[in-house]
């Protein structure tokens, strides 16, 4: 029963809230939180859970398998809903402050516990199709979301996200198909016995190029990402620290769940082209961070960057890529969502998100400096932060494997992510305010402040104290190559 | 009779490109729309065709003949059928509120969310 708990928790607060809808405001916030903090507390249970017996799995409906919907969490799936979990605590700790928090219509809470449970299902399915219709169940939240303000520029953005996203299930939904005919399974385990046939040989990679084409526009990857940075910006802070933080890593990690175990014998070309396109991700990316001056865009294109760091540990396709890719992920939560919430502080502070008409935060500030300091420098890479040790196994496995390219380019891209990241350091905190009347104290930031503490305390403790953190990346990435099976 | 549904998938899927392409936001929808109906149909196909007969248990029976259809097929189709068609009702409410707030039918005009660049090398300030 516990592996159901990432979807059914967050679902039964979502229904709960949207019963309380005539309640006063408070109610609802404290409602949302404690189902939050309830979901944190079944992910800590499935993490201990999955780590005494290596994997849980329930047959959806008492069918046999394979043809029951399989939920099953491993420790790659318990990480990353746990991290979900927290992720959603700390956004609804900040929605209560008045940090740039989203409008407070009865819609929203339901909307973000609903995105909260598709990406938590999509985490613990074992099923292909089941997959599809959480990436769908994601779409739906996030348009919800995108529309809550009810603003042209919001509706506008809700229409490029909905035209370019819609694309991508229908991609992701024939590839599903196709899979189906060929195999006549659905289930991963199944799927992946299915994979060794012979006579599959010729048809498959074909189908899975398609799936993988698929999952890269959900994810965000070189020439697919034009959705995010078309959008993301008219997103509130709280929401667009959860949607950014969250939602492309969901592509990343049904690529890695995809490509590093149910098709891992998928032909080496496969990955030869991931890796290629991890490449020029990190740079698209780089290159667009680099050329914004408004505080969402930069971060937005960061999110870009970052992806291309994810995939190249699953081209890698080996145990340590797949590691890699796993720390890198859990490291990227923490440190993108501890940014955009930032930013959500340095608008109710400073007055605006674009570089130019802001300034003089270090001076009236120095405590939010410091906050800024420790995620930027952990997006950069710089040690003893957990972006650190993340690009370390990246780049120790790329040279291993005599991959020069890729792992200099890893490293390479650092040098755009550092400058971009200095301006915001310059321009936001070290510069004078343009219009010179300093920083106007505001009240009701407390929240704000702890939710960012929260995340930072998390890649603090990833920075200092790694070890048992890789360590069990290895280990979920060493259940990924034996195909999911315990031994 | 599968060369004669692939051929017309193909067509169908061709017009649901062509029209998505478009710039025109009510085209836009409607191909998104026609795509959705192409990429359900090639599931319906994954499940082979033959056995016309429904996938219903004669009372009493606890297997289905083998002259029945596939049903899989038939449900994974129907989900997929349920979420696009929630997803076009979306799109076209979202279409029409964005046309009330006097946004142009040519989505290439829409500047609200992305100004256009006034300086040569710095973007616009947003809002």
């Amino acid at each position: 029963m516990l592996v159901l708990s990432p979807l059914l928790v967050p679902l039964a607060t979502a229904l709960l809230i949207a019963l309380l809808h005539r309640q006063p405001v408070r109610v609802r916030r404290t409602v949302s939180l404690a189902g939050a903090l309830l979901l944190a507390f079944c992910a800590g249970a499935l993490l201990i859970a999955v780590e005494q017996t290596g994997r849980l799995s329930l047959a959806v409906g008492g069918w046999p398998l394979p043809y029951a919907i399989e939920l099953a969490a491993d420790r790659l799936s318990a990480a990353l809903v746990f991290i979900t979990a927290v992720l959603g605590v700390a956004v609804l700790l900040y929605q209560t402050s008045r940090a740039d928090s989203a409008p407070e219509t009865p819609t929203l809470h339901p909307l973000l516990h609903g995105l909260l449970a598709a990406v938590g299902a999509a985490f613990v399915t074992a099923d292909l199709f089941n997959l599809y219709v959480w990436f769908e169940l994601m779409l739906i939240a996030v348009l919800g979301l995108l529309v809550h303000g009810g603003e042209p520029r919001q509706l506008q953005a809700a229409f490029a996200y909905l035209a370019l996203n819609l694309v991508g299930t229908l991609l992701l939904l024939i590839a599903v198909a196709l899979l189906y005919g060929a195999t006549g399974h659905l289930n991963f385990s199944a799927l992946h016995q299915a994979a060794q046939r012979p006579e599959l040989a010729a048809v498959l990679p074909v189908y899975v190029a398609l799936l993988g084409l698929a999952l890269l526009l959900k994810a965000g990857a070189f020439p697919l990402f034009f959705w995010l940075p078309a959008s993301y910006h008219t997103l509130p802070a709280p929401v667009l620290a959860l949607i950014g933080g969250l939602l492309t890593k969901v592509g990343v990690y049904a690529l890695l769940r995809l490509l590093g175990e149910v098709f891992s014998a998928a032909p080496a070309v496969l990955y030869e082209a991931l890796g290629g396109i991890a490449l020029l991700t990190m740079v698209a990316g780089g290159l667009g961070a680099v050329y914004h001056w408004d505080l969402r865009r930069i971060l937005a294109f960061h999110i870009v960057s970052q992806i291309g760091y994810l995939l190249l540990g699953i081209a890698l396709a080996s145990p340590a890529g797949a590691a890699a890719t796993l720390f890198f992920t859990l490291h990227n939560i923490a440190a993108k969502a501890s940014l955009f919430l930032i930013a959500g502080l340095i608008w109710a502070l400073a007055g605006h998100h674009d570089l130019r008409r802001i300034g003089g935060l270090y001076a009236a500030r120095p405590g939010l400096a410091l906050l800024f300091l420790i995620a930027a420098l952990a997006l950069v890479g710089v040690p003893p932060l957990s972006g650190f040790w993340g690009k370390y196994l990246l780049v120790r496995e790329s040279f291993a494997q005599e991959r020069w390219l890729w792992g200099g380019a890893a490293l390479a891209v650092g040098l755009l992510t550092l400058y971009s990241m200095l301006k915001i350091g310059l321009e936001a905190f070290w510069k004078p305010h343009p219009t010179g009347d300093g920083i106007a104290p505001v009240a009701g930031l407390g929240p704000a402040y702890g939710a960012v503490i929260l995340l930072t305390a998390l890649i603090l403790v990833m920075g200092l104290w790694p070890e048992p953190f890789i360590h069990y990346a290895e280990a979920a990435a060493a259940s990924l190559a034996r195909g999911g099976s315990t031994p | 009779m599968s060369a004669l549904l692939a051929l017309t998938i193909a067509l169908i899927a061709a017009a649901g490109v062509y029209l998505t392409l478009s710039r025109d936001l009510f085209r836009c929808i409607v191909g998104l729309a026609v795509l959705g109906s192409a990429a359900n149909l090639i599931v319906f196909a994954a499940g082979r065709f033959g056995p016309l007969q429904p996938a219903i248990l004669p009372a009493g029976a606890t297997e289905l003949a083998a002259t029945a259809a596939n049903p899989l097929p038939q449900a994974l189709v129907l989900t997929a059928i349920v979420i696009s068609f929630a997803l076009l009702c979306f799109a076209l409410v979202l279409g029409a509120r964005l046309r009330q707030q006097g946004a142009s039918d040519d989505t290439n005009q829409w500047r609200a969310a992305e100004p256009p660049d006034t300086d040569p090398v710095k973007p616009a300030v947003l809002g």
